[in-house]
């Protein structure tokens, strides 16, 4: 690899990183009784929210439509997705240092595999935690479920929500730009020294 | 042409209509005395008047106004210029709405040495100061019946301490605060036998011994420059007269401070008659840098005496008495240029200081002018030593010799003045309702407008301060009569705002206030918004009956003193189901808010419980006494409207028969509490 695409991939490597510093998605809600909004920051390794208390706060509106109490310590996925984010951090890195051309694409590809999964896994939360209501909620609308939007908008009761990628998720985006332009570039680099070459 | 008939022929009704009810209104209005009356108040409404004090629903307004809720002991918060209440703070009385006075943590506020106080009279709220400006961190208050001095955080809007002031009576003279908040002075307006050279204790005395035993005392509140706690660091011993108002100086005058007396007759009965006598009475002078420097020398003597420190702890939200037993005493004969007496036209109330320090201007509500001292003649008037006599070797200064000039035909019983940013001095006239506004450079009255009815006070946004806000004026009325509507024998107190931006005042609004309005301070609201607290920390919570986990809810009984350790969110009380509590029990519910959200309190009350409420912010832990009179069973719940849920919100206690052994159980819901 030229030099500009072992440095392309080693920023490529270092830009997941950016999941360490900001949450991978944003959900924002309104309502006539919240003008300040509440918003809940979802990380690689936590959940919070733009103050210290916004997760307790989701939770004691969600309580009177029996929707169960979010807990970060019940989600497994914060535990082994910092793990998985280091990994690709590594061999990125490793790729870029020692120059491993051919791990390129697969390890394009294998991100965006993981992000897939992390995005549809996300999506099943959501899911999850919309319908699956308790029976004995105080406040029970027939055919009505809270699922939040998985990126837009969505009116739910008083509320309206935003949910949208945050910064974090940007890092895996730019990762993934970062790694095929690396790869293209060295596969143009390539086909011109087999002209040459010819 | 056609068209214009017909437009003619369209408009000639309604025109017609438009006089027709013109006519009726003016003959109604020649019809009857209330007609006349409210006719001559709109024209003393400018037209655009609605506009200028319309803030828009949503809107925030442009000052703080803070005012004295005179005897109901309270200070009550308004925006200016809509003259919307926003909030009543308690202050020196019991205030059953928020258990201010009744719960078990604010109790202490009101320990003085006389016992529980549960009320006072309210009369001159000042802000702290910071270069000579308002600076928007605490509100210091007079409590005149039982003398005490308070200090509201005005990041909480609560009061945080109380300080009782020995050897006063009639804490009138009070709050003045030096431009740097280095202390608070508060002077006494009955003079009082002052036992200095004994044992500070009461020795009989007879009220024909007046002048020789009753002495007026100055006192010296040190302020900690942080947060802002007080501490009384000596009095000086006056002489017995009435001290009724003050003010310090600023700029040149920053190291002295400004005290209107009277009765300097020294009558002891009818003083309506006994204290009106001397066609002058005095401003009293004296250099507080001075006095502390004495103090610190060494020339106060300490002497017994026994008052009260009540401070409300900032984690804790507790309130905790402290006995004070002894005071330091600083008398002027030891004291060289301490103190300096400066006659005055008779009976004067405010003493107010221009903007530049120069003038001191007193008005005298008995005195057909305003004079006007000059700080800079009274530096010469010392150093010449020009004196006309003096009182317990206190100088007393050539009238003549201080004065810069009278402020000829003001009106009648002028009472206070304040100062806007462009020169001018704004004078309340008690006897003729009017506010008079005269120019410092000429002492010429320029303009007067009338106030409805008896104006005591008046206050200008930072019209006390060295750089006036102006643009408003706010005259604050004893009397109402028929302004509002008519509320039985007991009607409203009302302060009326005047825009004073142009060369002629305009008069913008009448609105009713609590108690009565003595006394007020205005402040950009920029000031005191941003540090408003939402919240307080559970986290930082260290009341120590505090719960922090519905876990940690529980109930235990310590002889017949049952203690509930509660917590309140939305929306259910933990525990709210109780028994094992036998009538004639000392039941103490330590209820802590688990809420960390803006605007979330909640109440807690109990059915038949001889007390008031509990409103409890955000993070907060209260305590509520209950003493159960019979066995029953006895509903709880909260009081503040908090969620969709607030009705439900709420429990059961079963008090058995005295005597029985039923155990303590709690519990909410089917299971055992978890956090």
């Amino acid at each position: 690899m030229k030099t500009v695409s072992r440095l392309l991939m080693f920023l490529a490597a270092i830009s997941i990183g950016l999941l360490f510093l900001f949450p991978m998605w944003k959900i924002f809600v309104q309502a006539p009784q919240y003008p300040e909004g509440l918003q809940m920051h979802i990380w690689v390794n936590k959940i919070s929210g733009n103050t210290e208390y916004s997760l307790q706060n989701f939770n004691i509106l969600n309580h009177y439509i029996g929707m169960e109490k979010i807990e970060p310590d019940s989600f497994k996925e914060l535990v082994y997705m910092p793990y998985i984010v280091v990994f690709f951090m590594v061999t990125g890195v490793l790729v870029a240092l020692f120059n491993l051309k051919r791990l390129v694409l697969p390890w394009v590809v294998l991100l965006m595999v993981a992000g897939s999964a992390g995005l549809l896994d996300f999506y099943m939360w959501l899911h999850k935690f919309g319908t699956n209501l308790d029976p004995h909620a105080p406040i029970k609308i027939p055919g009505m479920t809270y699922i939040p939007p998985f990126i837009g908008s969505k009116n739910l009761l008083n509320f309206h929500a935003v949910s949208l990628p945050g910064t974090g998720s940007a890092g895996i985006g730019l990762a993934i730009l970062l790694g095929l332009v690396v790869y293209f570039l060295e596969r143009r680099r390539q086909s011109k020294r087999l002209n040459l070459n010819s | 042409m056609e068209t214009v008939i017909n437009k003619f022929r369209k408009v000639a009704p309604k025109a017609a209509l438009l006089v027709a009810v013109a006519a009726g209104a003016a003959l109604q209005g020649c019809s009857g005395i209330e007609g006349a009356d409210s006719a001559s108040t709109a024209t003393a409404v400018a037209g655009d008047a609605a506009s200028q004090v319309y803030v828009a629903p949503g809107k925030h307004d442009e000052l703080y106004t803070f005012m004295s809720g005179g005897f109901s002991g309270q200070v009550s918060v308004y925006g200016v210029p809509s003259g919307r209440q926003l909030k009543v703070i308690p202050v020196f009385s019991q205030n059953p709405e928020n258990g201010y006075g009744y719960n078990e943590e604010t109790k202490a506020m009101l320990n003085t040495s006389f016992g529980f106080v549960p009320w006072d009279d309210l009369h001159h709220p000042k802000l702290s100061r910071t270069d000579g400006m308002t600076d928007g961190r605490w509100l210091f208050v007079n409590a005149n019946n039982t003398p005490r001095v308070a200090r509201l955080d005005l990041k909480t809007f609560e009061t945080a301490e109380i300080l009782e002031i020995p050897n006063s009576a009639g804490n009138h003279c009070s709050p003045y605060p030096t431009n740097d908040n280095e202390y608070v002075l508060a002077g006494t307006r009955f003079s009082v036998p002052i036992n200095v050279e004994g044992d500070g204790k009461y020795e009989d005395v007879n009220f024909d011994e007046y002048k020789d035993k009753f002495r007026g005392s100055i006192s010296f509140i040190k302020v900690d420059k942080e947060h802002g706690d007080m501490e009384l660091d000596f009095q000086i011993l006056v002489p017995g007269f009435d001290y009724d108002l003050a003010n310090g100086g600023k700029g040149p005058s920053s190291d002295w401070v400004f005290f209107t007396t009277y009765n300097t007759e020294q009558a002891n009965t009818l003083k309506e008659i006994g204290a009106s006598q001397n066609d002058k009475d005095f401003l009293a002078a004296i250099n507080w840098k001075l006095a502390v420097k004495y103090a610190k020398e060494g020339k106060a003597k300490e002497m017994p005496a026994y008052y009260y420190h009540n401070k409300l702890d900032e984690k804790t939200h507790i309130a905790k008495s402290e006995v004070k037993k002894s005071v330091r005493i600083l008398r002027p004969e030891d004291c060289p240029g301490l103190m300096y007496l400066i006659p005055v036209p008779k009976s004067p109330h405010g003493i107010d200081v221009d903007p530049t320090g120069e003038y001191m201007v007193v008005s005298g509500k008995l005195a057909s002018v305003i004079p006007v001292h000059s700080f800079s003649k009274m530096l010469k008037t010392i150093e010449n030593k020009d004196f006309i006599g003096n009182v317990g070797g206190i100088p007393i200064l050539r009238y003549e010799s201080v004065l810069q000039g009278e402020v000829k035909e003001p009106g009648l019983g002028p009472l206070h003045t304040e100062f806007d940013d462009k020169g001018n001095a704004y004078s309340s006239m008690f006897v003729s309702s009017e506010i008079v506004k005269w120019t410092l450079k000429d002492l010429q009255v320029k303009d007067r407008i009338p106030v409805y009815y008896s104006v005591g006070h008046l206050v200008i946004p930072g019209g006390d301060t060295k750089k006036p806000y102006g643009k408003y004026l706010i005259a604050m009325n004893k009397i109402t009569k028929d302004r509002y509507l008519p509320t039985g024998p007991e009607l409203a107190q009302s302060a009326q705002l005047i825009d004073i931006s142009g060369d002629k005042m305009k008069l913008l609004l009448d609105f009713p206030t609590i108690g009565e309005p003595h006394y007020a301070q205005a402040i950009e609201a920029s000031k005191i918004a941003p540090n408003s607290v939402k919240m307080y920390s559970l986290e930082e919570n260290t009341h120590p009956q505090a719960t922090k986990k519905e876990s940690e809810a529980r109930v235990e009984r310590n002889g017949n003193e049952v203690h509930v350790y509660m917590t309140a969110i939305r929306s259910h009380l933990t525990p709210d189901n109780i028994e094992g509590i036998n009538e004639g029990d000392e039941v103490y519910f330590h209820v802590t808010n688990l809420e960390q959200d803006w605007d979330v309190p909640h109440g807690f009350a109990v059915m038949g419980n001889n007390n008031a409420e509990l409103l409890i912010m955000p993070g907060a832990t209260q305590t509520l006494k209950w003493v159960p009179q019979r066995p029953g069973i006895f509903p709880m719940y909260c009081t503040d409207f908090c969620s969709a849920l607030h009705q439900e919100m709420q429990g059961y206690i079963k008090v058995s028969p005295k005597g029985s052994k039923t155990p303590i159980a709690f519990s909410t819901g089917a299971k055992k509490p978890k956090g």
